[in-house]
């Protein structure tokens, strides 16, 4: 009789990549119901489409790269790259803005960079970068929350917008925001808490004024806050788990927080308080799902908390000084940058080589 | 100086895992003692170390305990035979080693007398000499029961006067429970050895060192300390929290120190030394009792055998008899493993025999310790790092022997990693990362000695190119030397006499001169030497005429002999020739007989 061989260990913790990656999608259902029920349909539609096209994107690159097609997509993270850009752009998007992300990510950032594990840039991030860049208007197109407006679109006109960019009664994007806006605030198009801001503050407008406006709603940007807050029970969920250590997320937060308190003190009329910045946008979303990317981020633990609190002090520099409403995207790719050189500065001491130090 | 109080604070060291312990299996009944096998197969080499020198033949009857080995020119340490019997073969053997080498093994067939040999226990450890104490460990064969079988009297010595003696109880590794066992049967000798091994090491104070999942273990203890009176208050219990590593011996003296053992440097180095109880065990034996280290304590578990248990082995027993006895059912890709799950080994034949070091058997069903599955990519996640008792950075060394850079991998300190396996166990990739720290270390280690061995292959070929030149001028040194030899003897020759060779060489100058000077006007006197010549030409004709009429003589005796066989060949063919007449006459006449039958009928 022969006997099997291995090498020791011989048993292993029953938590594989494809579960990481199964728990990190299960974590993000209460953020896009958040967004579904703030927003519509559109995410939905958007997280199909973005499903779809990475899983036919990652199949080509891993074929193209003569590797089996089952396997690789079996860990899942093609998906999570989907579903993180999906949720990050507007919900009614025309899909060809979706379509171009994600292959962008799969392709160029991931699989040409040489595949899970290799890629130097967060994919999602990468790929809403240069969405953000070259479709401005489709990217900052965001209706106001369904509750705000009172107008809510089916899953048909959604899906017509989305795709045909009409709805069944012939109204384009642009009508359905004028009508939805044009309620509220009388042509005032910029709909996102953070771009409200921004578009106040340049006008010439206080914060107080700008904060008056009903999307604010009571403590932060309406609706947004409740995003935020169903990513930080996700975020939370993964942390207990033991998904995610708490390294970043406290890091990202904390820095954004510090920086945040710091600047309102020192212009408290200008620069957006504490609360806006860590519930508006996509401020859970990035401490929790987008930061703890393993593959982008710093590994040790210090380096974790090196990176993310840079992440944090950049989203806050570049959503108050900066040229866009919203940072994470760019302020992820900056602190992705970074990684190698603080991987190399924050390398642990091993053991014994302290010079027997107590 | 290090001193540790029964509530002073234990130390954390970084990482560790809990793995499912899986203990209850095999520690719930006392240890055993299986009948014996049919045959004992006693490797030579069963530790670290070199081997001893045989010191017993084919065909010998062996006592029980009779050392088949001795230290020898290289100071190996010994074996002994396990029980009574005869030495029926000394052969290669399939290794208890997970190279499935084989190597120089005894074959003892027992005789079931289980008769000793005479055992000789020290009775009063003062009246020997500290060298005397080691030298009886080193010839008991005592090796650490713990790990790597390092023999404990060169361990011992290195460590005099130490502050802290840590006797190693806390078998973190999932499975094994030998140790478990051990500890709650025999608390009071495991105490005793340690005591012994304080005053061989003149150690300033004990710590007995037990994971919290060991409770009557810990029990055990207790009440021997308690009960005690020889016990001094220098030797304390303490109880390590259940994590695994802890029972590293880097990382124990971790937890209960709180300080490091430098790289490079031994326990010692920092005034400790870590010894298992087992090892303590044994020594309590051979110095109370005289006797050899012939038999440890293993766990036999696992899911497909349907008796796990612990049992007292005799060493060189082959695996498949312990199986056999414990009910053991392999199903389709089996593994059998040589310790525990973390860091225990496969073996492919179940012939290899129980050695020192073998602390538990363990044979898994698939369930219980699924089998490897795909490597998939590494996704930077982290958890390696989380986990590494050694504060490494698995991942990045992952990637390092990947590349085979070697350099980058001295500089991530790969020769720290335990290959604890913690790494790997919680790799969601399923990366056999401790499978490419070895083959990175083993191919770092094949450098350094191929480095070696090109340097002393260098030297070899400076060292020839060197002789080659000193020789040549050697021999130039001695041709010139022999020339002058030669002109000198010349001179002495035509000189006769002690002159010196230059005024000699002078002299036949002018002599010859003066000869030349002299010949000129009496050219006509060389007649006579001429005739003389021509006389020898003469001599020298005759002689060549001679010597041809022998070779002719010799010739033509040459030919008579040809002609002699020649002769005979004639006769033969004449004879031949004569048959073959007789022959063609006898097929006439039938021929003719023949013909005169068809007519007539």
């Amino acid at each position: 009789m022969s006997f099997f061989i291995a090498s020791s260990p011989h048993n292993h913790q029953k938590r594989t990549t494809s579960r990481l990656m199964q728990l990190v999608l299960l974590a993000m259902v209460p953020g896009v119901l958040a967004q579904f029920y703030f927003f519509g349909w559109g995410i939905v539609w958007q997280l199909l489409i973005a499903g779809f096209t990475a899983v036919c994107a990652e199949s080509l690159c891993l074929i193209a790269r003569e590797r089996s097609p089952l396997r690789g997509l079996q860990d899942y993270s093609a998906l999570v790259t989907a579903a993180l850009l999906a949720v990050s752009i507007p919900p009614l998007a025309p899909w060809w803005v979706i379509v171009i992300g994600t292959i962008f990510a799969i392709v160029v950032v991931k699989h040409l960079f040489g595949g899970i594990g290799h890629n130097i840039f967060n994919p999602a991030m990468a790929a809403y970068v240069l969405l953000l860049i070259s479709f401005p208007v489709q990217m900052t197109s965001w209706l106001p929350p369904v509750t705000l407006s009172g107008e809510s679109i089916g899953w048909w006109d959604s899906l017509r917008l989305i795709l045909v960019q009409y709805t069944s009664a012939g109204y384009s994007v642009d009508q359905v925001r004028a009508v939805a806006t044009g309620q509220l605030f009388d042509a005032v198009v910029m709909a996102t808490p953070l771009d409200q801001i921004k578009t106040d503050l340049a006008q010439g407008l206080t914060l107080s004024e700008s904060l008056s406006k009903p999307i604010f709603g009571a403590f932060a940007g309406h609706g947004w806050l409740w995003v935020n807050v169903a990513y930080l029970f996700g975020g939370l969920m993964l942390l207990q788990q033991r998904i995610i250590q708490w390294h970043i997320p406290a890091a990202l937060l904390g820095a954004l927080a510090v920086a945040a308190i710091i600047g309102s003190l020192a212009a408290p009329d200008a620069l957006p308080g504490l609360n806006i910045h860590l519930f508006s946008g996509g401020t859970m979303l990035a401490a929790f799902f987008i930061a703890t990317d393993p593959v982008s981020a710093a590994t040790s633990n210090r380096g974790k908390l090196i990176y993310a609190a840079l992440v944090g002090v950049l989203i806050y520099v570049i959503r108050s000084f900066g040229g866009y409403p919203d940072a994470i995207a760019f302020a992820v790719l900056l602190a992705n940058l970074c990684v190698p050189v603080i991987d190399q500065y924050t390398r642990p001491t091993a053991y014994g080589q302290a010079g027997g130090q107590r | 100086m290090i001193e540790i109080t029964a509530t002073s604070p234990l130390h954390h060291f970084p990482g560790g895992i809990h793995p499912p312990e899986q203990k209850a299996l095999a520690n719930q009944t006392p240890i055993q003692r299986l009948p014996l096998a049919p045959m004992l197969y006693i490797p030579l080499r069963q530790h670290s170390g070199p081997a001893g020198e045989l010191c017993v033949q084919v065909g010998d009857h062996v006592l029980k305990g009779q050392a088949l080995t001795q230290p020898g020119v290289d100071n190996g340490l010994p074996v002994h035979a396990s029980t009574s019997g005869t030495i029926v073969a000394i052969q290669d053997h399939p290794l208890n080693h997970p190279s499935g080498f084989s190597g120089p093994t005894a074959y003892l067939q027992p005789d079931g007398a289980e008769q000793w040999i005479e055992r000789q226990p020290i009775d009063d450890l003062s009246r020997l000499s500290h060298r005397e104490i080691l030298m009886h460990l080193q010839l008991m064969g005592i090796a650490g029961l713990g790990g790597a079988g390092f023999p404990t009297a060169r361990k011992v010595a290195g460590a005099q006067g130490i502050d802290l003696l840590i006797i190693n109880g806390v078998e973190c590794e999932p499975y094994i429970v030998a140790d478990d066992r051990l500890m709650r049967e025999h608390a009071a000798e495991i105490v005793r050895g340690s005591q012994l091994l304080q005053t061989i090491t003149a150690a300033k104070q004990v710590v007995i060192a037990v994971e919290d999942n060991k409770p009557e273990a810990i029990a055990a203890f207790e009440t021997v300390l308690a009960a005690d009176a020889n016990v001094t208050n220098t030797m304390i219990l303490r109880v390590v929290p259940t994590r695994y590593p802890s029972g590293g011996e880097k990382q124990l003296i971790q937890v209960l120190t709180g300080l490091q053992v430098p790289a490079d440097q031994l326990p010692a180095d920092i005034g400790i030394l870590v010894q298992n109880v087992g090892t303590a065990f044994a020594v309590a034996r051979a110095i109370d009792h005289g006797e050899p280290l012939i038999e440890r304590v293993v766990t036999i578990t696992g899911q497909a055998l349907s008796k796990p248990g612990t049992a007292w082995i005799p060493l060189g027993t082959p695996i498949d008899h312990i199986l056999s006895v414990s009910g053991f059912q392999p199903a389709n890709k089996q593994r059998v493993i040589i310790g525990g799950p973390m860091m225990g080994y496969t073996i492919a034949s179940l012939q290899v025999p129980v050695i020192k070091t073998t602390n538990c058997i363990l044979a898994p069903s698939a369930k219980e310790l699924a089998p490897p599955e795909h490597e998939m990519a590494c996704i930077r996640c982290g958890a390696c790092e989380q986990v590494c008792p050694a504060s490494l950075l698995p991942q990045q060394l992952q990637w390092l022997a990947k590349a085979k850079d070697y350099d980058g991998l001295k500089q991530h300190h790969l020769a720290d990693c335990i290959e604890c396996g913690a790494c790997a166990y919680v790799c969601p990739s399923e990366i056999p990362l401790v499978q490419y720290y070895r083959q990175a270390k083993a191919e770092i280690r094949e450098q350094l000695i191929e480095q070696q061995k090109s340097e002393i292959a260098r030297q070899r070929f400076e060292a020839r190119q060197a002789r080659l030149e000193r020789e040549k001028e050697e021999r130039l040194e001695k041709h010139r030397k022999a020339a002058e030899a030669r002109k000198a003897a010349q001179a002495a020759r035509a000189d006769s006499g002690e002159e010196d060779p230059v005024k000699a060489a002078l002299a036949r100058v002018k002599a010859k001169k003066a000869a030349q000077q002299a010949a000129e006007p009496a050219s006509e006197s060389t007649d006579a030497p001429a005739d003389d010549k021509k006389a020898q030409v003469a001599a020298a004709v005759a002689r060549a005429k001679a010597r041809k009429a022998e070779r002719e003589a010799a010739l033509a005796q040459a030919d008579d002999q040809q002609k002699a066989d020649d002769d005979k060949k004639a006769q033969v063919a004449a004879a031949v020739a004569r048959a073959k007449a007789r022959k063609a006459e006898r097929d006439a006449a039938a021929q003719q007989e023949k013909q005169e039958d068809g007519e007539s009928s």
